[in-house]
């Protein structure tokens, strides 16, 4: 099939690429574009206005790209119509193409005020490379500037002509600077940040005609003066208008589609002709048309998978941030940061300091904010914003940033501008920071998962994605698109967590297959990724029924043991409670000799671990153990760790140790989202450390306390207070419970902490202490899925004919 | 010198899953896609000699157990932007016996 093109820039091309990784044989592809440059990064022209980049540096698809892709591309080639009957585009010069999908990407053009002079030469928009141009040029032979329009671009264009040497005079009708992104104050404070570096405002002033000089050899007149309405006149050798901009339909209006202020589009980006697609600038969907990177990125990613036939993927808008690119002054505003009668606001503001922030609340939620001086955290608030985050729990914080939280671990946001080249930012696969920035710039990345598959940085354990990110924000400025916290499962499919299980519940799927068929998997058997994360879903959701898929978990879950790094296995038996026996312990010690285990380890959750087991001796170890699976492998319930209580401490005022074990007798065999780790102590000196458990249970004269979402892992989260009980059943049932909600409710992958962050202390008790009669079923529904679970141990053991993956072949 | 070994029933190897078959010192990963062809590949990671053969099968590739890397079963090459390759065997089908093709100058190579 033919596609063809129309615009060679970043919405369009962005679209191409997309398509190009997900159906790259499907199309013979031809681009025209009216620029004479390949696609560049247009966002990028302030800095090469201010000297920081050339024309070069923002080149995104070279003209080697576009011919080792097999793409037609035409340049200075202005699509002056379509013939949508016979399916061909015509140039201005006559040069033709047909075409089976047509894309349109036409951008938009700068606003230029209706006065007279505006066709006066040295009058000109700001949106090119050859706009840019032109602004260099005259810098070198001119001396006054004067730019209508105190918005994100106009503020760029006259940082940019300042540093090429002009006298610059900002104007504008507000009454103060970037009213769309800042509130006064902010604005305020801006302009006289800017004009400490040389800049002149004239503010609420609104320009009534431009004057020309006597017409040079050519009959063409330069315009010499600007005047305002007021009467004021001041010298302007350059114009720039940069007060807003207008999606470029009308092609796409002379060809009879459906446009209204823009190309309308519907959320699969399809214009009026279903044959024709519209993505970025020239666009208006649901109304809206969007003049920044971020979104025309998401339209082109879903624009891309309905070109590719998948029939899959919703634009449904975009919230945005902005950034002001001028080297020196940080601004970072977002939402709705105004605010009304019924909004909260929370403001800190140091005139000095040079700094300010605002935050706009509404429902417990932000919705808006202006960051002016200190923007380090911009992406936190943005994503909260964009998440719908509840913030009371952090509210007092709030202000002070991420790092107020009193983060132990080295997740580390904010840090990203004070780090140097040289630091790691990945401990895991050894990257620094200079690594990720070269990347991102060399090879164009916009977002994490580019930056993760090219450099591996916070492609293992995860814990540095958030300083990633930061590297990435600050690295692309206004460029970067935040992913929503919501994203696909993985590339497998469109659809989130949340959506894939309500759909398995739906629509009551029962094996992997029948459940990649009916959410319309792009692949055939779903990925490393994808396939444990169903098998999850499935299990518990419908425990009992659904089918567990052996090849769809990891090699730890598939042979209950733990791979280590030499492809040998540990063996680590249950001990409820971390209470053994002389028994026990003879018969650990005779298989350890039996089969020459190399090494025998107490481990953290006090337990002994095997170490160095082959795989094939795994079996024979498990039937001459004849202990059960301490399932230390698992996602799902590892161990309860408890202190001696009251049986023989002298402090002890419960017994944690039977606690202990009547916990893990209860909860054995449960599979969980990722590892849960228990522990209960028989007084508040806490010995078995159930300050950072999933679940921490500690006694008290008058009963239990029970802590919830603590994690001593990569990022030490101490556990919160759910709830104090009184007995023994109460703990197995109010901790049951809480276990049963997260494994319906969270990811794939997330801890307690991290489901925790993500809904709510607040969510949690409701469901636990508000709602005793949902607690009551969510314990039931536990002890539902765990009845009748055998242990796979001896599972194994009886069945060996059914488990030849054990057995290694020697030929 | 060139011949083929058998090496098990079709049915003894999941589908979508793998074996470890051991010949003379080194361990060879016989693997087994859904539409039940079989691939065969040296049983390292070209990154750090992670065990392939206990990875997860999907499509016609496996990710390493030990770092996620994904390898190609049909060339033995990593996927991008991981460079490495693992050795790759012929395997064939019959009678519903899998079989496996070893050259002996190559498996010396890889001996440990």
């Amino acid at each position: 099939m033919k596609l063809v093109v129309v615009g060679n820039g970043m919405a369009g091309m962005r679209t191409v690429e997309e398509l190009l990784k997900i159906a790259p044989e499907l199309y013979d592809i031809t681009v025209f574009g009216d620029e004479p440059y390949p696609n560049y990064n247009r966002i990028m022209l302030s800095p090469v206005l201010a000297n920081e980049q050339t024309v070069d540096d923002i080149i995104l698809n070279t003209r080697e790209w576009y011919a080792e892709h097999n793409i037609t591309l035409y340049t200075n080639a202005r699509i002056n119509k379509i013939d949508r009957k016979n399916r061909v585009v015509y140039t201005e010069d006559g040069t033709s193409a047909e075409y089976d999908r047509l894309l349109l990407a036409t951008g938009s053009k700068p606003f230029m005020l209706p006065i007279p002079g505006k066709d006066l030469e040295g009058v000109i928009g700001y949106r090119d490379i050859k706009d840019t141009n032109e602004m260099i040029a005259t810098a070198k032979t001119h001396k006054h500037a004067v730019v209508i329009g105190g918005g994100l671009l106009g503020l760029e264009a006259a940082n940019g002509l300042k540093i090429q040497g002009m006298e610059v005079t900002v104007v504008h009708k507000n009454e103060w600077l970037l009213e769309k992104q800042l509130d006064k104050t902010a604005g305020k404070m801006l302009q006289k940040n800017l004009e400490a570096k040389g800049l002149n405002f004239l503010l609420q002033k609104n320009t009534e005609l431009l004057i020309g000089d006597t017409p040079d050899a050519n009959g063409k007149c330069r315009v010499k003066t600007a005047r305002f309405t007021d009467g004021l006149e001041i010298a302007a050798d350059l114009v720039v208008m940069a007060i807003g901009i207008r999606p470029n339909f009308a092609l796409a209006e002379s060809a009879g589609i459906y446009c209204n202020k823009g190309i309308v589009v519907n959320d699969t980006m399809q214009t009026y002709d279903p044959r024709i697609y519209a993505v970025g600038e020239c666009v208006a969907h649901r109304g809206i048309s969007y003049g920044l990177v971020a979104p025309l990125f998401e339209m082109a990613k879903v624009c891309a998978t309905h070109l590719a036939n998948f029939g899959i993927g919703l634009y449904k808008g975009s919230v945005t941030s902005t950034k002001l690119k001028v080297t020196g002054i940080d601004l970072f505003s977002a939402g709705d940061f105004t605010g009304d009668s019924d909004t909260e606001e929370i403001v800190l503001h140091d005139a000095v300091g040079g700094i300010y922030k605002k935050l706009v609340i509404k429902n417990d939620k932000i919705i808006g904010g202006v960051l002016y001086g200190d923007t380090t955290d911009g992406s936190w608030y943005f994503q909260m914003l964009r998440d719908g985050k509840a913030i009371h729990e952090i509210r007092d914080h709030l202000m002070f940033g991420q790092d107020s939280l009193g983060n132990t671990g080295h997740q580390g946001q904010n840090k990203a501008a004070a780090m140097n080249n040289e630091m790691e930012v990945c401990g895991c696969n050894g990257v620094c920071k200079g690594t990720i920035v070269k990347a991102i710039q060399d090879q164009g990345l916009f977002t994490i998962d580019d930056v993760k598959k090219q450099t591996k940085a916070g492609s293992s354990c995860g814990s540095c994605v958030g300083l990633v990110e930061q590297i990435l924000a600050s690295t692309l400025g206004g460029g970067y698109a935040p992913p929503s916290t919501s994203k696909a499962i993985c590339g497998c499919s469109d659809k989130n967590h949340e959506e894939v299980r309500a759909e398995i519940r739906a629509h009551k799927y029962l094996n992997i297959p029948d459940a990649m068929k009916g959410m319309a998997w792009r692949t055939p058997n779903g990925c490393a990724t994808c396939r444990p994360a169903l098998n999850y879903y499935l299990l518990s959701s419908w425990p009992h029924e659904a089918v567990d898929d052996p090849q769809s978990r990891f090699i730890n879950e598939r042979v209950h043991a733990n791979i280590q790094k030499d492809g040998t296995f540990s063996v680590i038996p249950r001990m409820y409670g971390g209470v053994t026996t002389p028994d026990q312990l003879r018969k650990i010690a005779d298989v350890a000799d039996k089969y020459a285990v190399p090494m025998v380890k107490v481990t953290g959750g006090q337990r002994i671990d095997l170490l160095g087991v082959k795989k094939e001796d795994l079996m024979g170890m498990w039937k001459d153990l004849d202990m059960p699976s301490g399932y230390a492998y698992a996602k799902g319930i590892r161990t309860v760790k408890t202190c001696v209580g009251s049986e023989f401490c002298r402090f002890g005022t419960q017994n944690s140790t039977q606690m202990g074990i009547d916990i893990e007798k209860a909860f054995d065999h449960m599979w969980a989202p990722h590892k849960v780790k228990f522990a209960v102590s028989g007084c508040p000196r806490n010995c078995a450390e159930s300050g950072i458990k999933d679940v921490g249970i500690i006694g008290v004269d008058s009963g239990w306390e029970i802590y919830v979402g603590g994690n001593g892992g990569i990022k030490t989260e101490a556990a919160q207070f759910l709830c104090k009980v009184k007995g023994h059943d109460e703990v197995l049932e109010y901790s049951g419970a809480f276990i049963q909600i997260y494994r319906e409710e969270a990811r794939y992958l997330d801890r307690t902490v991290h489901w925790i962050e993500r809904v709510g202390l607040e969510y949690v008790k409701q469901r636990i202490l508000e709602d005793s009669e949902g607690r009551k079923a969510a314990y039931e529904r536990l002890l539902f899925a765990l009845q009748g679970v055998v242990d796979p141990w001896a599972e194994r053991v009886n069945n060996r004919d059914k488990h030849k993956e054990f057995e290694t072949i020697s030929v | 010198m060139t011949h083929w070994v058998k090496v098990a029933p079709l049915n003894e190897i999941p589908a979508l899953g793998a074996r470890i078959v051991r010949s003379k010192g080194i361990e060879i990963g016989v693997f087994r896609l859904e539409d039940d062809r079989i691939f065969a590949i040296n049983n390292q990671c070209p990154h750090k000699g992670g065990p392939l053969s206990e990875g997860i099968v999907y499509g016609d590739k496996i990710a390493c157990p030990m770092h996620s890397w994904k390898i190609s079963l049909i060339d033995g090459k990593a996927e991008e932007p991981d460079v490495g390759q693992t050795a790759c065997f012929n395997t064939k089908v019959e009678n519903g016996f899998v079989y496996l093709e070893l050259k002996d100058p190559e498996l010396k190579d890889l001996e440990l």
